[in-house]
């Protein structure tokens, strides 16, 4: 406990914005096949360092086969509420799921490179305490520290529908189900909210068997996948509205609510339209009845491609699909950052007008026919996949690697774990930095970033932006 | 006579000065005036905003001052109680000391229900209790100037002064948190927010124990 709040909480996002730039990231690193443990590695950002851009040091778990995904902070701007009370936790700890094996690490940050595991949680005690299994998304809030689950219970985790746990954000416990009334509820994904209008928004992926072995086409083709996002009052824990995108829009993925808090809309990526191959963005937003409006504002169309060059999965469509499968917000709401990890491209909107989103920057990078090559020459594999934003909205990070199995799919022939990040033009654009590009080590995959104070999908205000 | 006076204008000066302490605390809500006026993007919200965390507040002492007027009747115990009332008091000081968890309950309250969440806020964290000696110390020196009252009309008196004790502990609370609040919304900026934001879970929990003590001293000396 401090004496005063961590100086990485920050009242509104514009606050944020104008913080000290970022110093380290924190960079998933996994093994597709379990032949070696996972791990987190601690890049250097330090402007002027001379280690800038290299791993710096690694933590590396015990366990083999955990299966590495998303992760998150033990505290964020979200403390600095005064009706959850707790204004004086550290942003010290690191919540690290294992997606495939249902164990949660507690690693402690507070010096990045002596970063340490400082707790176990097992799988046994997941299951045992909430009846869910394959935790994923982290979010710190106003009861404690919640973590979405892919799965429900049993061995295939179909026995019930997963959902979103509470853990005690000081002694890290698991205290259990956060659900009283999940409604029409019965897949997972992500979830955020905004705490000060008290609502929040989940989504949907799949239950495990339809991605843990890889993507089921006879699945998606019979839009099997979820199409539907969930609306909650949050202090309530009640789902009060579930909306259906409609159900040719499969995989809903990635929840992105504006950041000021006085703002009701928000933006949900979805990974393929399968009437089309298009990918899509839904803008989502509250009615002046407090009725939940959703509109699709982006499309992203597919684009021919030759059989011989697509793997055997996409054959049959004669093009490549976009495949939008990760999209971040940054925090003045004003760029929304869109991963093509099919057509190997990263797409920059200004949302301003949330209901009319523009192109105003793109970065072409792998891709499973255009494979472009990074500017420094490089090969880059996959296409560009988990997306993480600076505060000051100046620097876009991304990783390259989806989920094992399905990168198998998707890309038989590609193998590699990358980070770059690009510069953001004064009046938007993109631009790849030749100089920031990170392999990680042989046979490791790397997925979400995390960035030193806080970043862009992470923290969560309680004070408007003015 | 001279003393008395003394001693009720000290303990006068105590539920002032209890007020201030209480308002400064961002946990008993000061900064959601701020929030509400930002996010109503309305100057008027931040006093309505402030009347709720008053109300809830008021509520919270008014809920733990009464049933302590109703015991002051029994007035041959008056000693007894005051001294349970110290140790009581004390008890918790040392609860908050050892329990450093914040109550979970608050954090399920909506954000729009100002006035439970400042009633509930001001509870869990004994803000009343505070009060308590003090009001028993004041209870003393009026008894002793009516001592020859009935019951009933010793009751009324007793009654009436918890209010009063109330309203103005609430009273000065709300102009000290009120004044920060306005502060930060008109002039210093939501960066001063968190640079206002003191931990004073510890020595609040010791100001618990201190009163304590004083109302078990003041008790056994006579006021």
């Amino acid at each position: 406990m401090n004496l005063r709040p961590d100086p990485t909480f920050h009242a509104s996002p514009k606050l944020a914005m104008e913080a000290p730039v970022e110093n380290y990231a924190f960079t998933v690193m996994l093994s597709p096949d379990g032949s070696q443990s996972d791990g987190i590695a601690v890049i250097d950002l330090k402007p002027g360092s001379d280690t800038y851009g290299e791993i710096v040091h690694q933590v590396i778990v015990p366990n083999k086969g955990d299966e590495f995904h998303h992760f998150g902070w033990n505290a964020c701007s979200s403390s600095l509420s005064p009706l959850s009370g707790h204004a004086f936790l550290e942003r010290r700890y690191l919540i690290v799921p294992g997606i495939r094996s249902s164990r949660i690490y507690i690693i402690d940050v507070k010096e990045p490179l002596k970063a340490h595991i400082h707790k176990t949680i097992e799988p046994e005690e997941l299951f045992s305490k909430t009846g869910y299994s394959r935790p994923h998304t982290i979010h710190c809030g106003p009861e404690g520290i919640y973590v979405s689950c892919l799965g429900g219970g049993g061995k295939d985790g179909t026995d019930g529908p997963p959902g979103i746990f509470i853990m005690d954000c000081e002694t890290f416990e698991i205290i259990g189900q956060y659900e009283m009334d999940r409604g029409k509820q019965d897949k997972h994904y992500d979830f955020w909210w905004n705490l000060p209008q008290d609502y929040m928004v989940s989504s949907e992926w799949g239950l495990p068997p339809q991605f843990e072995n890889g993507i089921v086409p006879e699945d998606l083709l019979s839009n099997k996948y979820g199409h539907s996002i969930h609306f909650w009052d949050l202090r309530a824990r009640k789902n009060i509205q579930t909306m259906d995108f409609g159900e040719q829009y499969q995989m809903a993925l990635e929840i992105r609510p504006a950041h000021d808090p006085t703002k009701s809309y928000g933006f949900c990526g979805v990974v393929v339209d399968t009437t089309n191959l298009q990918g899509a963005i839904f803008t989502w937003w509250r009615d002046d009845d407090g009725v939940w409006q959703s509109k699709k504002t982006i499309t992203i169309d597919p684009v021919p491609a030759d059989a011989d060059d697509l793997p055997d999965l996409l054959k049959g469509f004669g093009a490549v699909p976009p495949l939008v499968t990760d999209i971040d917000l940054s925090l003045d709401d004003k760029y929304l950052y869109v991963a093509c990890w099919g057509l190997g491209e990263m797409h920059q909107y200004d949302v301003t007008d949330p209901m009319n989103p523009v192109l105003a920057g793109k970065v072409e990078l792998g891709g499973i026919v255009t494979d472009t090559k990074h500017p420094n020459g490089k090969d880059f594999a996959y296409g560009p996949q988990m997306v993480e934003i600076s505060r000051d909205g100046k620097r876009v990070y991304w990783t390259n690697s989806l989920y094992s199995t399905w990168d198998d799919q998707f890309y038989p022939n590609d193998e590699g774990g990358q980070m770059v990040m690009a510069d953001v033009g004064e009046n938007g654009g993109l631009t790849l930095n030749k100089d920031f590009y990170i392999d990680f080590p042989k046979g490791l995959r790397s997925h979400q970033i995390r960035l030193e104070g806080g970043d862009c999908s992470t923290d969560s205000f309680c004070y408007p932006s003015v | 006579m001279i003393s008395d006076l003394t001693s009720v204008t000290a303990l006068w000066g105590a539920v002032i000065f209890s007020g201030i302490y209480h308002g400064i605390n961002p946990g008993m809500g000061w900064p959601l005036a701020v929030s509400a006026a930002l996010m109503e993007r309305k100057h008027k919200a931040m006093p309505r905003a402030l009347a709720m965390l008053a109300l809830g507040h008021f509520l919270a002492m008014i809920g733990i001052l009464l049933p302590f007027s109703l015991m002051v009747v029994l007035i041959e115990w008056e000693l007894e109680i005051r001294v349970a009332a110290g140790i009581l008091v004390i008890a918790m000081g040392v609860y908050l000391l050892i329990n450093r968890r914040h109550p979970k309950i608050l954090a399920r309250v909506h954000p729009a229900r100002l006035v439970l969440w400042s009633f509930l806020a001001a509870m869990a964290h004994g803000a009343g209790l505070m009060l308590v000696p003090i009001y028993l110390g004041l209870c003393a020196v009026g008894a002793d100037e009516a001592g020859h009252l009935a019951a009933q009309s010793l009751m009324g008196n007793t009654v009436a002064m918890a209010f009063a004790v109330a309203a103005v502990h609430t009273l000065s609370m709300t102009v000290a948190g009120g004044a920060i609040a306005v502060a930060i919304y008109m002039w210093l900026g939501l960066k001063f927010l968190s640079r206002t934001w003191f931990n004073l879970d510890f020595v609040w929990a010791l100001s618990l124990i201190l009163v304590g003590t004083f109302g078990i001293y003041s008790a056994y000396s006579g006021h």
